[in-house]
């Protein structure tokens, strides 16, 4: 280069531009050929479309450009974002023509939990929108589990955990597909066996897992990281095996936990969740197989008392059938019989008619009373036989009742009575002889003293006619007409004749007064009228 | 009325299905609407889910194996010792 300025020459260099930037650009890549820049990230507007990225990376005093050339951005696992905190690697290098430098991006990673939690809540966005977390691509449970597969580690405190409380819960065939479940590897390797156990055809060889446990005991974020990474994430839900994940402790959540069928907060909960209480379950199945039992003697017995009433109320057959079989035996046998009862019927009428016939027939009329006759004679000579058979044996019954005892008895008591008695009637007949004689006595008196002969005796006479009946009027006598005249001495003869009447009628009429008056006498003398 | 040749069907079942099946049988049966021919049928369908139920309960046997990736990338198992 030429000396032109005024100033005092120099044996200072001078350099060019190019050459100064050039010597710039070769002094910072070889003292910055690999950094490890904590920055966040600023003015990212995503990759160019040439594929590279340009962008900032600034803390609170200083910023420097960064850019991520095409191929190693398809490579990154965590993509820049705009205000992430980040710990990226590269190296300076510088951009001669506007006098800048830059650090070129070889790896980038998030720095800090904020910046992991934004990572994540980026990434559950994206892997939701997808619909990896729907709620609908959730598979129950099988309530109890043949063979589990538990993916995680196989040393430490998870696994062991895991099977005693299987082993405790219910017993079952584990599965344990070994993993790192920290560091560079394990996310592949956990997306591996969930994918590995999927794999597994359905009665193969290997039994295929019923359930899938991913398990990791707790850690920090960074630590649990592996359960967020993608290839996780998509291989739980993808899983046609239900999956439970138990990663960290209950607090932890990672994105499987969201891709998983069923989240559980330890471990010992996953085992809790997949099989049930064996225990619990043999009391149930008990309990079920009593009431089983019990439902169905029940039930029998309840269809068989109903079917006892029904029987009850349900008319026996026979009985439907019964009133028209008997009719129809009835009939049956009626028929049968009609025909000879008719014909007999017909025979019977024949038969009387006959024997009326028979019956009118002289001869048979003439033999019926010699019948009747000779039945008489019989019975004539019979009832006379046996009424004297019958007699014969009264008497000789009566005959050897006959003794003579007491005919003797009898004989002599009314001998002795006779003898009582005639001595009795000869008193008492003497007695009332002599009575009689006197009241006969008195009487005949009274009788003398009232009779008409009294009357004679004092001088009248009664005229008797011819029929010696007293004669009472003079009209009944007729001249000529002979009467007799009694008096009290006697009778005689005489003969009406001439007039003169007066004496007649004192006589007749002192006659009647003397009756009338005797009257009383008369009857009491009746008593010894002949 | 026991049928030990129970049907196919109930070997394949899942332990939660043949439970709940055995549970509706139980609760028809106890409810005793069930025509009687029906009744006797789910009732040794009862048998045998009761019997499946008791062997799937006691066929609870632990075994715990780990898987092996032999050198052809297909999967074995050998016991594993949680222990060691």
């Amino acid at each position: 280069m030429n000396q032109t300025d005024p100033t005092p020459p120099s044996n200072v260099q001078e350099w060019t531009v190019s050459a100064l930037s050039g010597a710039l650009k070769r002094t910072l890549e070889d003292a910055f050929g690999f950094v490890r820049l904590r920055a966040e990230v600023s003015g990212y507007r995503g990759p160019h479309s040439s594929g590279h990225c340009y962008f900032s990376l600034k803390d609170e005093g200083a910023r420097i450009d960064a850019v991520i050339w095409k191929g190693v951005f398809s490579r990154l696992k965590v993509k820049p974002q705009e205000g992430l905190e980040v710990v990226v690697t590269g190296r300076i290098t510088t951009f001669p023509s506007s006098s800048k430098y830059q650090i070129v991006v070889e790896t980038i990673e998030p720095a800090g939990v904020g910046a992991l939690m934004a990572i994540l809540e980026e990434r559950r966005r994206k892997l939701a929108a997808e619909g990896l977390f729907d709620e609908r691509r959730k598979r129950p449970l099988p309530y109890l589990p043949e063979v589990v597969g538990v993916v995680t580690s196989p040393t430490g405190a998870v696994i062991r955990d895991i099977l005693h409380r299987l082993a405790d819960r219910f017993p079952r065939h584990v599965l344990v597909w070994p993993v790192r479940v920290q560091g560079e590897t394990s996310a592949a390797e956990v997306a591996a066996a969930i994918r590995g156990f999927n794999a597994l055809p359905p009665g193969g060889p290997l039994p295929r897992p019923d359930v899938i446990i991913v398990a990791r005991g707790g850690g920090s974020l960074e630590d649990l990281w592996s359960f967020n990474e993608e290839i996780v994430v998509r291989a739980a839900a993808e899983s046609e095996i239900p999956l439970v994940s138990a990663v960290g402790h209950e607090t932890d959540w990672t994105l499987i936990d969201l891709a998983a069928d069923l989240r559980a907060p330890t471990p010992t909960g996953a085992a809790e969740k997949v099989v049930p209480v064996r225990a619990e379950l043999i009391a149930q199945v008990d309990t079920l197989v009593r009431r089983h039992l019990g439902a169905a003697l029940r039930f029998l017995e309840r269809r068989r008392a109903d079917v006892r009433a029904l029987a009850r109320a349900l008319p026996r057959p026979e009985d439907l059938t019964a009133p028209a079989r008997q009719r129809l035996d009835l009939a049956a046998g009626r028929l049968r019989h009609g025909l000879t009862a008719n014909a007999r019927r017909h025979e019977g009428d024949l038969n009387r008619l006959a024997q009326r016939l028979a019956r009118l027939s002289p001869h048979a009329r003439l033999a019926e009373r010699s019948a009747v006759l000779q039945g008489l004679e019989h019975r004539l000579a019979a009832g006379l036989a046996a009424n004297t058979l019958r007699r014969r044996a009264d008497f000789d019954r009566q005959a050897s009742r006959l003794t003579f005892r007491p005919v003797r008895e009898r004989w002599q008591n009314a001998g002795e009575r006779l003898v009582l008695a005639g001595l009795r009637v000869q008193r008492s007949y003497a007695a009332l002889l002599a009575q009689r004689r006197e009241r006969l006595q008195s009487c005949w008196k009274l009788l003398e003293s009232l009779s008409h002969k009294g009357v004679l005796a004092r001088g009248y006479a009664v005229v008797l006619d011819e029929a010696r009946r007293p004669v009472r009027s003079v009209a009944a006598l007729t001249d000529g007409m002979a009467v007799s005249l009694q008096m009290a001495d006697g009778e005689r003869q005489a003969t009406i004749g001439g007039e003169g009447s007066a004496p007649g009628r004192a006589p007749s009429r002192s006659r009647g007064k003397v009756r009338e008056g005797a009257a009383p006498s008369m009857q009491q003398g009746s008593l010894f009228d002949p | 009325m026991m049928s030990d040749h129970a049907p196919s069907d109930i070997a394949s079942l899942p332990f939660e299905r043949a439970l709940k099946e055995l549970e509706e049988i139980v609760d028809r049966l106890e409810k005793g609407n069930v025509p009687l021919d029906e009744s006797i049928a789910i009732y040794e369908r009862g048998e045998a889910l009761k019997k499946h139920c008791e062997t799937l309960l006691k066929k609870a046997e632990a075994r715990i194996e780990k898987i092996t990736i032999g050198p052809d990338g297909k999967p074995g198992t050998e016991p594993l010792d949680v222990e060691g």
